[in-house]
């Protein structure tokens, strides 16, 4: 009996202390609700290497903001978006994020461009239970731990994933173009291009295609023109090339130079002002590529986005403009569903969203936070992209 | 047969750049016995020179070609009297850890100075494919690159082997205390080294430029390293090895991407390093010296 009391009183003990502890991160939690800003944190690239993705999602995002702040802001409180430079840096986006964390208070982050810089910084966030949203993150592992297969609770992207845009571009090469027979020409330093490659090569020979060849090279080769001969003998139909701007505008310019002629198909890795500076425009025609979004389609929600960011930043919205506008709905979106907005309930509420209206289309969260939607496919037609077709999800 | 002569043509256009570069590491060499690793650096800094000059000043080619060789010719010089000169006494590992600080000073304050992007030049040289027999083709700007390759290599040679001040870089590449007591001015001499050499890698990021459309403040670094590998096949520290090895090395990386595997090119290059060292150090056109002690 003696013993028994004993316990009962730890036990006590120990309660009481949680609920002291609770009291206190309850009453923290209080103060940051009372105040009359709500903070969403950015962190973006800014600078380096990609600097042109993280700029794009910055004004995109802060475009919505500042329209729900106008209509008087949510939860009668108003928006402040306070964003970090990762400088397109893992490392920088950890220290950027444990900032808007512990210093700004952040309840949640955007952020970052890159599929690499966000699994550089969601741990961070994840061991502070605060969510975030990667506009544009296509990498699978981002939001599930390939380790486990487990979904990372507090991590969403806004964007479609790796497998999806490389089946579309198979299914295009086959229906649209009529090509039976497909080179890959790939990135070996980068799991964005490789896993593309792969979806692609798995969806083309389901249908009947065939892949003659797989090459690669290295992101810092200047010259690619031996292996394009060697592409060029096998005469493909068609040739994919999963890859960032830079590469692929000297791989399509050289092909185009030893007369390789038929088209050239990519991924989203190619939406970049620099592309037809480095390829040439007359190079470009004649090539495809999947991309989240076209500022040419004929939709409302769309011709109005596009109207409203031209005049406020006096250019045409590219992807990652519109994927950093959606990004600002969805959050402002769990924002008004959390009623509090803690970052647990914020949280809770983006699992729950349901057909939110966004640029890139209607967004809902399957059970690996990943959004359900299509894509575009583009054309480049000298040097300009134009919108071929939309596919559905 | 025809797609061999087409990767032939490749291999010699990219060995054109190799052997400009690879001048420079074995004119270097063959005067103080300095490995020069800021040498692809140089080249990198005549690349932006040659963009600086093309899209921002709008001039055209051959001024821009002609202005950054000046320019990289004394930045050359600079470079030797600051970083090199003072070592020149010094056990020659210090001077070769220099050239390696003086790399990293170079590529990483023209990242500073230029943002790390890449740059893309604008159309300069109008760009015209020939077909020859069929399916072969070449263009203009490859015809280019060769001509002007060929040209610099022969006024290299005449300089070299005509000029006095040719004469006086051979009396000193073959004893430098003798050459001085002859009256030769050994300082001045490797100066004109070194700007000959660094004008040359000037020129080669030019061509470069405008053939791939493409610069950033890294880009030296794998083509320096590739020039290196020509330099050594060739014999380090003899002008015509390093020519040679520059075209050998280009025929053969076109032909390992387009016969073999696209990934194997860059590691048999530098296979080829290292059995030339092994089995003949002194490269193909070097011969066994015996060294004096």
């Amino acid at each position: 009996m003696k013993k028994f009391r004993l316990y009962a009183l730890l036990t006590a003990v120990v309660m009481l202390a949680a609920l002291v502890v609770g009291c206190g991160a309850g009453g923290e939690e209080k103060k940051a609700a009372d105040a009359k800003e709500i903070i969403i944190g950015g962190n973006l690239e800014l600078s380096g290497a990609v600097a042109t993705f993280g700029t794009a999602m910055k004004n995109g995002a802060q475009l919505y903001f500042d329209e729900v702040n106008a209509a008087g802001g949510v939860l009668g409180k108003q928006i402040k978006f306070e964003v970090l430079d990762n400088k397109s840096d893992a490392t920088e986006a950890a220290n950027a994020a444990t900032r808007l964390i512990t210093q700004d208070k952040a309840v949640a982050i955007m952020g970052a461009a890159t599929s690499g810089n966000t699994m550089g910084y969601m741990q961070v966030a994840t061991d502070n239970k605060v969510p975030i949203i990667t506009p544009s993150g296509t990498a699978l592992d981002v939001t599930v731990d390939p380790n486990t297969k487990k979904v990372r609770d507090y991590v969403f992207r806004t964007c479609f994933i790796d497998p999806f845009q490389g089946i579309v571009m198979a299914n295009f090469a086959t229906n649209d173009l009529k090509a039976k027979t497909a080179v890959l020409y790939v990135d070996n330093q980068s799991p964005y291009a490789k896993g593309l490659a792969q979806f692609f090569e798995e969806s083309f020979i389901k249908q009947g295609g065939q892949i003659l060849a797989k090459e690669a090279f290295v992101p810092e080769d200047q010259d690619f023109k031996a292996t394009l001969t060697k592409i060029k003998g096998l005469n493909p139909d068609v040739i994919y090339v999963p890859a960032y701007y830079e590469p692929v505008g000297k791989i399509v310019k050289q092909s185009r130079e030893i007369g390789i002629n038929v088209p050239i198909l990519g991924g989203d890795g190619w939406d970049s002002p620099k592309l037809p500076e480095i390829a040439g425009a007359a190079a470009l025609n004649n090539t495809f590529f999947t991309n989240h979004y076209s500022s040419q389609q004929d939709d409302p929600t769309i011709k109005s986005f596009v109207e409203k960011y031209q005049a406020k930043f006096g250019q045409v919205p590219d992807t990652f403009a519109a994927l950093g506008y959606d990004t600002a709905i969805l959050l402002v979106d769990a924002v008004k569903r959390s009623e509090d907005g803690t970052p647990e309930k914020i949280k809770d509420a983006l699992i729950s969203a349901k057909e939110v209206q966004a640029v890139t289309g209607k967004l809902s969260f399957d059970e690996n936070h990943n959004p359900i939607k299509g894509a575009v496919i583009l054309e480049m037609k000298d040097g300009k992209q134009t919108y071929k077709t939309y596919v559905k999800p | 047969m025809e797609e061999f002569i087409q990767q032939l043509i490749n291999g010699i256009s990219l060995g054109s750049i190799y052997a400009l570069i690879a001048l420079g590491y074995t004119m270097v060499y063959g005067i103080v016995k300095l490995i020069n690793f800021a040498h692809g650096d140089i080249y990198m800094v005549g690349a932006y020179l040659g963009f600086f000059a093309i899209a921002i000043l709008g001039w055209p080619f051959l001024p821009s070609l002609l202005m950054a060789m000046a320019v990289c010719a004394v930045l050359g010089v600079v470079i030797e009297k600051l970083a090199y000169k003072p070592l020149r006494n010094a056990p020659r590992i210090a001077a070769l850890i220099t050239a390696i600080g003086v790399s990293l000073f170079l590529e990483y304050s023209m990242m500073l100075l230029v943002k790390p992007e890449v740059r893309s030049f604008p159309q300069v040289l109008s760009d015209v494919q020939y077909n020859l027999f069929g399916s072969l083709v070449i263009s203009s700007r490859q015809v280019i690159i060769l001509v002007v390759t060929i040209a610099l290599m022969l006024l290299l040679q005449y300089i070299v082997h005509k000029t006095m001040i040719g004469k006086a870089m051979r009396a000193v590449s073959h004893d430098k205390q003798a050459a001085q007591l002859m009256g030769i001015s050994v300082d001045n001499t490797i100066s004109f080294t070194f700007a000959i050499g660094s004008s040359l890698a000037a020129a080669a990021g030019v061509l470069v430029g405008i053939y791939y459309n493409a610069i950033n403040p890294l880009m030296g670094i794998m083509p320096g390293l590739k020039a290196f590998v020509a330099a050594v096949l060739g014999g380090i520290g003899i002008i015509p090895g390093a020519m040679a090895g520059g075209f050998l090395l280009g025929i053969v990386e076109a032909m390992v991407s387009g016969y073999g595997k696209s990934l194997y090119r860059d590691p048999v290059a530098f296979i080829i390093l290292i059995i030339i060292l092994i089995v003949k150090p002194a490269g193909l056109f070097g011969k066994n010296v015996r060294e004096k002690v």
